[in-house]
């Protein structure tokens, strides 16, 4: 529906007052002889509004979000089961665990990228933003299966042990004790997790997925213009992890309730 | 009620309890005492398998609870334990702290189940912090609460784990209170105290353990006044 309206939008418009500002100064700027705020109107028209290319960024940011999304929910349900096979006491899921977890973090991100993408997927055509869901969320597991891991180990004995004297069997004491619990201790690792992989997403610019980074580096491509578009990439990057910071900040202010109360 | 047959636990090379026979009746008031290390936490906390027994059995209403089948979950239901250190759940309320349980199991619906948890608070004294969150509570209300939480799955019988010794001394009585009028409604109690006013007022018959074994047994007046062993009368007269 949005596309739908920017798109019928532009062709209506196909002659703004942005294009008439730019057409008033371009002899200046052919000459050289723009001043320094005309300059900037300059990189901005180029960069951003000439032929709506302000949509390369938000579709480019429409893909990190839609990567970022899909794999935070591979990662955070990796991590958990991940996290649940090493606490399971159960040998071989917990060297299972262990090797997956050492590979993931002992190994640098773009290189499992690569692999997923042209070791795995290589002959298999299949939507990029598919791979990059799958190396994301892979990648994010680990280290999601690290944070609740510790999340549950800091929740003191005493509460589990409360929890199966009064009849609890293994899985609710976790499930309606523990968890709770290891949730509040780990939300401020996560929520940094979270944001540590909507900016990590910008690796799969390297397998030519158009996310924010990759739609800059486009625009770049075609003006030339070395600091404005990875400025706009930037600005929008901080929107979305400011946005996800504080939505994240009022969760943890809710679960601590108990505390302060 | 519960009968216990030669039960040892080692933790490693250590053993801690070596050998214990036990046969506790119903409505029967047993007040563990001993020097520290001396097995007596251990020992109850075998009872409804919070620690695993290394040998040994446990008889419970019957069933052997030590057996590898047993259905431990549900035994635990009729079994209520008061720990040293309260273990109240910090992210629950009062209400929901006591009801968890009974409405987890399906024995009670959520109605029931705070209609209950109101009179159990009612009984001591804590109505008006249903809604509270157990940190707002001191140590004594705290372990009321715990008590009151073990009590809202109806249980057979009630353990205690040195309920008194985390709590500051002026708060020690409200619990003690709670205990003993539980005593006077004639539930059976195991429990692991240091406090002798405790043991002697309300023990039906007192162990004394030490090294992983009960050394001497007997009724309060039986331990305390004319206590056999050596060991019994050096502890005893180090508490007293």
């Amino acid at each position: 529906m949005l596309s739908a309206f920017l798109f019928s939008a532009t062709e209506v418009a196909s002659s703004t007052i942005f294009d008439q500002w730019w057409l008033g100064m371009k002899d200046q700027a052919m000459a050289g002889q723009l001043n320094f705020w005309q300059n900037i109107y300059k990189e901005i028209y180029q960069n951003v509004l000439y032929n709506d290319r302000w949509l390369n960024y938000l579709r480019g940011m429409g893909i990190t979000l839609e990567v970022s999304f899909f794999a935070a929910l591979v990662g955070l349900f990796l991590g958990l089961l991940v996290a649940m096979m090493r606490l399971s006491g159960v040998k071989p899921l917990q060297k299972i665990a262990g090797v997956y977890v050492g590979i993931i973090r002992g190994t640098p991100m773009l290189l499992q990228v690569l692999i997923i993408n042209f070791g795995i997927f290589g002959s298999i055509a299949i939507d990029r933003v598919i791979i990059g869901v799958i190396a994301c969320g892979l990648n994010s597991g680990a280290y999601v299966s690290e944070i609740i891991r510790s999340g549950i180990l800091s929740v003191d004995k005493g509460q589990t042990e409360a929890g199966r004297s009064l009849g609890l069997s293994n899985w609710q004491t976790l499930r309606l004790v523990v968890f709770p619990q290891a949730l509040k201790t780990a939300l401020p690792a996560l929520c940094n997790e979270f944001i540590t992989l909507i900016k990590e997403t910008s690796i799969l610019a390297y397998i030519a997925l158009t996310e924010l980074t990759k739609a800059g580096d486009y625009i770049r491509s075609k003006t030339y213009s070395a600091f404005t578009p990875y400025i706009v990439s930037g600005i929008l990057y901080l929107i979305m992890t400011g946005v996800l910071t504080k939505l994240l900040g009022k969760l943890e202010r809710r679960l601590r309730q108990g505390d302060n109360r | 009620m519960i009968t216990v047959k030669d039960l040892h636990k080692h933790f490693g090379n250590l053993e801690v309890l070596n050998g214990i026979n036990q046969h506790i009746k119903p409505q029967e008031k047993v007040v563990i005492i001993g020097p520290s290390g001396s097995g007596k936490s251990t020992f109850l906390r075998c009872l409804n398998l919070l620690e695993r027994p290394t040998s040994g059995q446990i008889f419970f209403e019957g069933n052997e609870i030590t057996a590898p089948k047993a259905d431990i979950d549900q035994l635990r239901c009729r079994m209520g334990m008061v720990f040293q250190q309260f273990n109240l759940f910090p992210h629950l309320n009062v209400m929901d702290n006591i009801t968890l349980a009974p409405i987890t199991h399906k024995l009670m619906t959520r109605e029931k189940a705070q209609q209950r948890a109101m009179e159990l608070l009612n009984r001591v004294g804590l109505a008006e912090k249903a809604t509270a969150y157990p940190k707002q509570l001191s140590g004594g209300q705290q372990q009321r609460i715990a008590i009151v939480r073990a009590l809202a799955m109806n249980p057979d019988v009630m353990l205690f784990d040195e309920p008194t010794s985390a709590l500051d001394p002026e708060m020690v009585g409200e619990v003690l209170d709670v205990m003993k009028r539980l005593a006077e409604d004639g539930m059976t109690m195991v429990v692991v105290t240091h406090e002798m006013g405790f043991a002697r007022e309300v023990g039906d018959r007192v162990l004394f353990m030490d090294g992983g074994v009960v050394l001497e047994e007997g009724t309060p007046k039986e331990i305390f006044e004319h206590p056999k062993q050596q060991r019994t009368q050096d502890f005893l007269k180090k508490v007293l």
